[in-house]
């Protein structure tokens, strides 16, 4: 069995006093899909920002507790350092507008000022559109703006765009909520077939979308990791009384 | 006459109704109209005095002296660039840089004090400006000069760029900047290369705006850049602008002067509104939809 | 991921399908050929793995519609594996029961030659060959062909009752042969109505029509 690709020891966050989330624990195995679930509220979205650090924007944001990355501690080197190692896709796309969709693709690379040669430019563009499954649709008008593009082919450049940067882990921050269903199912197939390449965090709200493409499914409830197992087992024979009211839709 | 049993006529409400709705719809037309005609009147009224002014001449030659026909607002114009140019390198880097920290930071002390005293150097008189800048620029070099109406008019011009970048920039949604900070982008990267391209057409809208306004600006040059009849291109010293050649030459007792003054007018009416106009294209074409 | 689910699936009942006819054929054939290894091939070896193949089948079908939510054909074809997998692991026991009475028979001298008897065990695995081949096509007339034929299993094993009957009137030491002869076929028959059974679940999942309990011959029944 490989080693996780992340650990989560004993980790809270906090806002100011009010506390996010409590002692969660946990390991995410490499190249699998991890669903986090809960009801609005519970810390999921915080989780996942606590990953690459994103929840440090927030004035009075502070947390305790450890993160290791590979072995890496998330919170003693720069967050720089994990955030080009982890990428992060959000609720609404938000393709950069002033940008080409090639120029969105490789964004990572050239907002950093790391200078690639054409031929590779080139590559990671076409490899990245290409695994986002949506080189096909756009590869004629790349040097145009991507402001063409529908929600879920929006969408689908922000993975390209995250995917470029061969980051270990990809947040997936309710990627779906603001698409339609047939864009919805698009996405959800691809993560199943990226999962093969990249280890997988999605947070949803859906529980039928967490049981339908996640290997894993992690339960947060008010900011207590209550459950955490095989998705097959989670939604057939639930541990906590608490997993089974949610699922069976008695609260959230 | 209908009844539906409450004791009112349904039908003779409605008409009233109807009738009160477009008497209101009528009124609002009508000082709309009437608030354009003071605009109208101007453009019009110059236009009429000063187009007969306008000729090539015009626009290239100098003035010529007391009582000789002819003469130009060429030093006029050119002046008028070289002041609003100064006043622009003044105004931009300070008013963007401004703008930047405003839009970045919503609360605190700092903040809040800069965004205090950008509103009221918007109310300050512009005479009052003038005389600032002629305090610390005229007296300290001894002599009226460009530089100094450039220092007043970039002084005036400011929180008109400070206002628009820090409004553009808060329309910028939040998520972009996320996009780019998720990415390894270190913060002042993600200002420069996302959050101003993506703001830049409302930025540049307010530089417009600005220099539209500080173009016919005449109270703070009178004792700063003061005016000159020769073309002149050294910025310490006096230089010549549309705004004073109107008020020297209209203020004149000589009729050939007072026709240029009109010339002068129409010049910089058209060139206000012309900027004014190229401000509207450029936010259109170039404000980005999110 | 639904499809390759569904398709691991059909994968899966149908290696079940064969396991439960080649136990069956190797029942049949050792009471008829007298041969030890077979029988005892079906209770030892075959019996726990269609057992466990049960299981494997229910834990299948309850994940899929946990996560899946399957709707329409799926639905029903997922509901039908299910039921054929319990039906199949009683076909594995009644299977195991003729061996059982094989064992017992071998070791005694034969009552009568075997005519009945294997006439209804070829009539009955032709029958659940059929049902599975209907369930693969999705093939509703073939099915329909295999419920027809029950009624043909039904009699033969009347006939073989009547005659035996007879034996056990006139020879009181033929009983105890005679009662595993008549089990044997008790057990075919079950096994003919289950692979009907089966039938019935095809054509549900195929056209939506439900013909059990000859529904089909009281129309004005309401469904159930």
């Amino acid at each position: 069995m490989d080693s996780p690709v992340l650990t989560v020891e004993n980790f809270s966050a906090y806002f100011g006093e009010h506390k996010v989330l409590d002692e969660v624990s946990l390991a995410i195995p490499r190249n699998k899909l991890t669903a986090v679930m809960g009801p609005s509220g519970c810390g999921k979205t915080t989780l996942i920002r606590c990953i690459n650090r994103m929840h440090e924007l927030v004035p009075g944001a502070r947390v305790t507790g450890r993160m290791l990355l590979a072995g890496l501690d998330v919170y003693t080197v720069n967050p720089i350092v994990i955030r080009r190692k982890v990428g992060m896709v959000f609720q609404k796309p938000n393709p950069f507008p002033t940008m080409s969709i090639y120029d969105n693709v490789i964004a990572g690379y050239t907002l950093n000022g790391i200078r690639l040669e054409r031929g590779q430019r080139d590559r990671v563009v076409e490899e990245s559109l290409k695994k986002a499954a949506l080189w096909n649709e756009v590869k004629d008008n790349v040097h145009r703006r991507g402001t063409f593009l529908s929600g879920g082919q929006q969408q689908r450049l922000c993975i390209a765009r995250a995917l470029s940067m061969a980051p270990e882990i990809l947040l997936l921050d309710e990627p779906t909520s603001a698409l339609d269903p047939k864009a919805t199912s698009h996405i959800e197939e691809l993560m199943v077939e990226l999962k093969n390449d990249v280890t997988i965090i999605l947070v949803t709200h859906n529980t039928a979308q967490a049981a339908r493409v996640s290997d894993l499914t992690a339960f947060l409830y008010l900011g207590e990791l209550v459950e955490f197992g095989p998705t097959q087992k989670l939604f057939t024979v639930p541990v906590d009384r608490r997993t089974e009211e949610y699922l069976t839709g008695k609260f959230g | 006459m209908t009844s539906d049993g409450r004791g009112y006529s349904a039908d003779r409400d409605v008409g009233t109704r109807i009738l009160r709705d477009s008497l209101f719809r009528g009124i609002v037309v009508l000082l709309s109209g009437l608030s354009l005609v003071p605009l109208v009147l101007i453009l019009v009224y110059i236009t009429r005095n000063g187009i007969s002014a306008i000729n090539w001449d015009f626009l290239i030659s100098l003035p010529r002296p007391v009582g000789e026909a002819g003469g130009g607002i060429s030093n006029a114009l050119a002046g008028t660039a070289i002041l609003i140019v100064l006043a622009c390198m003044v105004a931009i880097p300070l008013g963007i840089g401004a703008g930047i920290f405003l839009s970045e930071n919503r609360c605190g002390l700092l903040p809040s004090a800069v965004r205090l005293f950008a509103n009221v150097l918007q109310g300050i008189p512009s005479i009052v400006i003038g005389i600032v800048a002629y305090a610390w620029v005229v007296l300290t070099l001894g002599r009226f000069s460009a530089l100094s109406g450039g220092v007043a008019l970039g002084i005036m011009m400011l929180p008109v760029v400070i206002k628009s970048t820090e409004e553009t920039l808060k329309l910028v949604p939040n998520t972009l900047r996320e996009a780019s900070l998720a990415l390894g982008v270190p913060y002042h990267r993600t200002v420069l290369k996302v959050l101003l391209p993506a703001g830049l057409g409302g930025i540049m809208t307010g530089v417009l705006i600005g220099v539209a306004r500080i173009g016919g600006e005449t109270a703070p040059l009178l004792f700063t850049a003061f005016g000159s009849p020769y073309m002149n291109l050294n910025i310490l010293k006096p230089v010549a602008s549309l705004p004073l050649v109107i008020f020297n030459y209209a203020t004149s007792p000589y009729p050939e002067w007072h026709s240029l003054a009109w010339g002068a007018s129409f010049v910089l009416v058209v060139l206000v509104l012309g900027l004014n106009l190229v401000a509207k294209a450029v936010t259109r074409r170039w404000t980005v939809r999110f | 991921m639904l499809e390759e689910r569904m398709t691991e699936l059909k994968r899966e009942i149908v290696e079940y399908a064969g396991l439960v006819e080649a136990m069956i054929e190797k029942a049949v054939a050792g009471l008829l050929e007298k041969r030890r290894e077979l029988l005892a091939d079906v209770i030892e070896k075959d019996e726990p793995k269609a057992n466990d193949l049960e299981i494997v089948i229910d834990d299948m079908c309850t994940a899929l519609i946990a996560q899946y939510q399957p709707k329409a054909k799926d639905l029903r074809t997922v509901l039908m594996i299910m039921k054929m997998g319990n039906d199949f692991e009683r076909i594995g026991d009644h299977a195991v029961n003729i061996a059982e009475s094989g064992i017992f028979l071998m070791e005694r001298p034969p009552v009568k030659p075997y005519v009945d008897v294997p006439r209804m065990a070829e009539i009955t695995v032709k029958m659940l060959r059929d049902g599975i081949a209907a369930f693969i096509k999705e093939d509703a007339a073939l099915a329909k062909s295999v419920c027809e034929r029950d009624s043909l299993v039904d009699s033969l094993r009347v006939q073989i009752l009547r005659e035996l009957i007879t034996y056990m009137i006139s020879d009181a030491t033929t009983i105890e042969r005679c009662l595993h002869i008549i089990r044997v076929s008790g057990n075919l028959e079950r096994i003919a109505d289950l692979s009907t059974n089966m039938c019935e679940d095809v054509i549900f999942m195929v056209e939506g029509r439900v013909i059990k309990h000859h529904h089909e011959d009281n129309p004005s029944e309401k469904g159930r």
